[in-house]
């Protein structure tokens, strides 16, 4: 059973990807644009930005919302700068509202997948490209791609001293 | 149920109990040790009671006027855990320790020298715990539940004292509940088979089995927490990848088990004395064992009833509602069974089976609160409000601990062979009743108004139902002194108890055929069951 | 996901509430006993919910305690009850698990169509993120782009029993949440640092806000009025000093709070990006002096006294320039000294204060402060300087 509370992180991390709960979406998205019987339609993509904690970078989307079309590729601007003046380690964790919804949202790129280092001033633009597939359940009709901005630059000292 | 017993230890006076504190350091007779977590969880009822107080002393006016919220904090987390794990548990396995063996017939348990380790990890385990209150950085402040990252990222310094005290706690409750297991299915006297034996036996090894399964979960969620806070690990934390609420299933998957562990020797000791007081066999003994058997299955799906406004989907909460209401049949399945013991029987009205029959009425009403919680749309106005305070507290406190109450009452006399004073413990229970009603129903009201749970201060139209809590509270508190009075003068002297204490009780079981005060060994020779 | 739409029937619930005892006529005052009804349609389906399972508990309570008591009473030893022997009775157990089982079915059903009611996916009107802070609320408009903090203004003295509590201890804060009647409202909330909880009674709403995730909550109040609820989940030691407060108002009220809003954070950012210096101004305040001020206070200063005090040496320019921010705002009582608070912008304001704080020898005679333009703003909008 002890062990079987430390293979709950892995089942818990499969159940969530496949059911999208918890809105958790990992990976990068393979999406092909296959026949569907669903007809496209509007779904209204919202994009949030969050810091946590006092994350001092600027984080902000190009825009607030956008509606698109299911199956059409989408590509949106977000915007990082570090106002420090040291160099610091950031990653983005990404979550979807509502959390079903998770599953028909594709990100075929997002800076979420990595972390970003920003030296002292530097401030970047990245893309996020995604895809709303038209299966996405009908009574969903906005979907909120939330996004916080997390400080690593400690974490990964402290991980390298330990040698993780 | 016929029994042919021998009591031979008269004859063997060198091997009578050792003398001093080394006979309490390392004996590994079962009454001893029985005797030993009794009196520890005793100890930790008074000190977890006092953190009730301070709680209530504070809470008693809106404002701050005796503590500020950190200590607060303290005190409600602190109390949390003294109760669960220093008061409730370790009573339960002191009566275990003590009646087990007797009852199935047994000379000892199974591993006397575990058991000795069992219970003396328990004082050090809450030593370290109780001295991070006196520590700079103070002591636990996250609540008994411990939630991440609160807990983790936000926790004093103290955390990791917390989290190595945890670790001892459990390992005593595995090491005791292999112990119990091994003793129950290996050394019952030959004809009791496991359908013929006393219901607190059964309790006990469906609990014991609880325990084995769920106590390393808790153990790896400490584990977890460990690796969070020193070793940059990100089990818990969004930052790293990972997800606070994963931290709120695993340790709610080891607690709703925990609180089935906390009551189901209750639902034994309550069987046995309505049984004795009723004069009448319990009704529907399999039917108990199954009931039993059954909640203990379910408890270990039902955990999310802990959780629902994280952010569940809805078939998930569908779920996890539905199953936590099937929970109410087999419980309920037993409340009728006990009633219906009582039902043409010809019934005394002895302390332990008041105890009793306020356990089956107060249970049942946290019961009936507890019920109202697993729907889970009236569970988004009851979640994290005194209702949920006012449902545990029920099911607690005049449910587990007054069962623990009317089994000392109702065991005493076979430990002592003196018979408690049975004025003094009418009196007991009558303040006790009134007070902990008075405690605990408002906190019902309050809880429904709207007040949120671990607050230190509140609106001001929760006061008047405050201020009736913390008397009652208070009231409750004084009147456990009277507890400690009859306890010591049942052990120090009066009236003498017989073999059977109870009158015509040598039919409900093998303890009740031995001498009171029951010799050092018993049932060195096995007695045979018919 | 069909079949569950299906279960939304409100039919039921209105057989139900006939059990209920409860009218939907106004409560006058919030129970101190009971649950609040409620404002919108989720919270009176919840509290109808919930007391047709109470009053099922109470039913059974009676039953049950009823036959345990009269038990208690007629089979007493002491009243010469001869115990019987029966210990079982396999059609009895079967019988009243199995009525155990069906009221537990019969309460799963409308619990059940109430839960998919709540739970609801469709877009909102409109979209706020609601943050929870140690120890504050953080709330931002999605559409209109405004935000702010919502912090407790109940008063240390007060908590601290010093003073006597007002009305709403506890249960006040600077800036409420405002929204529009009748608006399907979309809340998407979250954690900043720990897990805190965001409820309101009268909406039936509440979410954990946990940080990293976001989780979605909506009403739809039909009655505007001021609402308040609190935090619910342990968040550290200001968990109970977090209260929430939502305004609900008419939609033209909402229009021009929103404008309000925008237009106050437009200034802000015109007036907080810009560095403005001493001698920037100073410039400035000079042709703000001489447009405004001149006529009573001179060209040099010197004013006419006593009707028109002299600026130059005078105490107030001297010294702290709170009180000098202070009268140009409200103006003097019972002098020809006018508010200039909605003639001059701030940025006006500010500059002929510095101005005259640094002009005439007054710089070198007084602490020579400078008045920035976000302290005007700040001050009428009655942030303390």
């Amino acid at each position: 059973m002890f062990c079987f509370s430390f293979l709950l992180i892995p089942i818990y991390n499969v159940f969530c990807e496949i059911t999208g709960l918890n809105g958790k979406i990992s990976g990068p998205s393979f999406y092909s644009q296959t026949e569907t019987n669903e007809e496209h339609r509007e779904v209204l993509v919202q994009f949030i930005t969050l810091n946590n904690e006092s994350m001092p970078w600027k984080f902000k989307s190009t825009e607030t919302q956008r509606k698109v079309m299911t199956g059409t590729s989408q590509e949106v601007i977000f915007i990082f700068e570090n106002p420090t003046p040291k160099e610091m380690v950031g990653q983005v964790i990404p979550s979807v509202s509502p959390g079903r919804g998770a599953e028909y949202f594709h990100k075929t790129e997002c800076f979420c997948f990595e972390q970003q280092t920003l030296t002292a001033g530097e401030r970047i633009e990245l893309p996020v490209r995604f895809i709303v597939d038209p299966d996405l359940p009908k009574d969903i009709g906005s979907l909120s791609l939330g996004y916080t901005l997390f400080d690593l630059t400690k974490l990964k000292k402290e991980s390298a001293l330990v040698g993780l | 149920m016929s029994t042919i017993i021998e009591n031979h230890d008269d004859h063997d006076h060198h091997h009578g109990p050792a003398k001093g504190i080394s006979r309490w350091l390392f004996t590994t007779n079962h009454k001893d040790i029985g005797t030993l977590y009794l009196w520890f969880s005793c100890i930790m009822l008074f000190i977890g009671g006092a953190m009730a107080l301070v709680i209530r002393a504070e809470l008693f006016e809106p404002g701050l006027q005796i503590v500020q919220p950190e200590f607060f904090n303290q005190m409600t987390t602190n109390h949390g855990l003294i109760m669960v794990f220093g008061v409730i548990m370790p009573a339960f396995v002191g009566l275990a320790n003590w009646m087990i063996p007797m009852q199935v017939g047994a000379p000892d348990m199974a591993l006397p020298r575990l058991n000795n380790l069992s219970f003396w990890l328990l004082p050090m385990a809450f030593g370290v715990l109780i001295s991070t209150l006196f520590m700079p950085a103070g002591g636990p402040n996250f609540g008994w539940t411990f939630y991440a990252p609160l807990s983790t990222t936000y926790a004093p310094e103290t955390v990791t004292f917390f989290i190595f005290s945890v670790h001892v706690m459990g390992a005593s409750s595995i090491m005791g509940s292999i112990n119990i297991i091994t003793t129950i299915l290996n050394m019952r006297a030959p004809g009791m088979t496991l359908m013929k034996m006393p219901l607190f036996a059964w309790s006990w090894l469906i609990t014991a089995y609880l325990l084995i399964a769920v106590m390393p979960v808790l153990a790896g969620c400490v584990t977890m927490m460990l690796m969070d806070i020193h070793f940059g690990t990100s089990f818990f934390n969004a930052a790293g990848g990972g997800d606070p609420v994963l931290f709120q299933h695993v340790f709610w998957f080891f607690g709703h088990p925990e609180v089935y562990i906390m009551i189901l020797p209750a639902f034994g000791i309550v069987s046995h004395i309505i049984e004795t007081f009723s004069r009448k066999p319990i009704f529907g003994y399999d039917s108990m064992v199954y009931a039993m058997a059954s909640i203990a299955l379910l408890s270990f799906v039902v955990w999310a009833h802990h959780m629902f406004t994280v952010g569940m989907p809805l078939a998930g909460e569908l779920f996890f509602m539905y199953s936590t209401m099937l929970i109410a049949i087999p419980t309920g399945v037993k409340v009728f069974n006990w009633v219906a013991t009582m039902f043409k029987g010809s019934i005394s009205f002895e302390t332990p089976m008041l105890f009793a029959i306020a356990f089956v009425a107060l249970f049942t009403i946290g019961g009936f609160s507890g019920l109202m919680l697993a729907i889970v749309p009236a569970d988004f106005q009851y979640h994290d409000t005194y209702f949920v305070v006012a449902h545990f507290h029920y099911v607690l406190v005049p449910g587990a601990l007054f069962a623990i109450m009317a089994g000392v009452y109702y065991w005493i006399p076979k430990w002592t062979g003196i018979m408690y004073d049975e004025a003094l413990g009418k009196l007991h229970f009558w303040l006790s009743f009134i007070s902990v009603n008075l405690t605990f129903f408002p906190m019902h009201f309050v809880g429904l108004a709207g007040m949120p749970r671990r607050y230190p201060d509140y609106a001001l139209q929760f006061a008047d139902f405050n201020a009736m809590v913390s008397v009652g509270a208070f009231l409750f508190g004084i009147t456990q002194l009277l507890f400690l009075f009859i306890l010591l003068k049942a052990i120090k002297g009066g009236k003498k108890a017989t073999a059977e204490v109870w009158e015509d009780n040598e039919q409900w079981g093998l303890e009740w055929t031995l001498d009171s005060p029951a010799p050092y060994h018993t049932f060195t020779v096995q007695p045979e069951v018919k | 996901m069909k079949s569950l739409k299906s279960l939304k029937r409100k039919a039921p619930m209105g057989l139900f509430s006939l059990f209920s005892l409860y009218s939907y006529s106004e409560p006058t005052e919030p129970s101190k006993y009971n649950m609040p009804i409620g404002v919108t349609e989720v919270s009176q389906s919840i509290f109808d919910l919930h007391m047709i399972i109470l009053w099922v508990c109470v039913w059974i309570g009676v039953v049950v305690f009823g036959v345990m008591f009269f038990s208690l009473w007629k089979y007493r030893k002491s009243r010469g009850a001869v115990p019987a022997k029966f210990h079982d009775h396999l059609g009895l157990e079967i019988g009243w698990t199995i009525a155990a089982t069906l009221i537990l079915v019969v309460m799963a059903i409308p619990s059940t169509q109430v839960m998919v009611s709540a739970y609801d996916d469709a877009e909102g009107d409109i979209n706020i993120m609601i943050t929870g802070y140690q120890w504050k609320w953080h709330y931002k408009y999605l559409e209109d782009d405004i935000s702010f903090f919502s912090n407790l203004t109940t008063s240390q003295e007060e908590i601290d029993n010093a003073i006597p509590k007002g009305e709403f201890y506890l249960e006040e804060v600077d800036e409420p949440l405002v929204i529009p009647v009748n608006k399907r409202v979309r809340f998407l909330i979250t954690g900043n640092d720990v897990i805190h909880s965001w409820w309101v009674p009268d909406f039936a709403v509440k979410q954990d806000a946990v940080p990293g995730f976001i989780n979605t909550a909506w009403t739809n109040v039909p009655k505007t009025g001021i609402y308040r609820g609190a935090c619910t989940e342990l968040c550290g030691i200001k968990h109970a000093f977090m209260p929430v407060v939502v305004r609900v108002v008419e939609q033209d009220e909402y229009d021009a709070w929103v404008g309000q809003k925008i237009a106050y954070a437009l200034a802000e950012k015109e007036l907080t990006s810009k560095e403005w210096t001493k001698e920037e101004l100073v410039e400035r305040g000079k042709g703000v002096y001489a447009t405004n001020c001149v006529a009573c206070h001179q060209g040099n200063g010197m004013g006419i006294p006593p009707v028109f005090p002299a600026l130059v040496g005078s105490e107030v320019v001297l010294g702290n320039k709170a009180k000098n921010i202070e009268i140009l705002m409200e103006g003097v009582q019972g002098s020809a000294m006018q508010s200039f608070a909605n003639q001059l912008s701030e940025t006006d304001t500010a500059a002929v204060l510095t101005y005259i704080r640094q002009s005439w020898g007054n710089a070198e005679n007084g602490d020579g402060e400078i008045v920035v333009p976000k302290e005007i703003l700040d001050y009428k909008n009655n942030k303390s300087l």
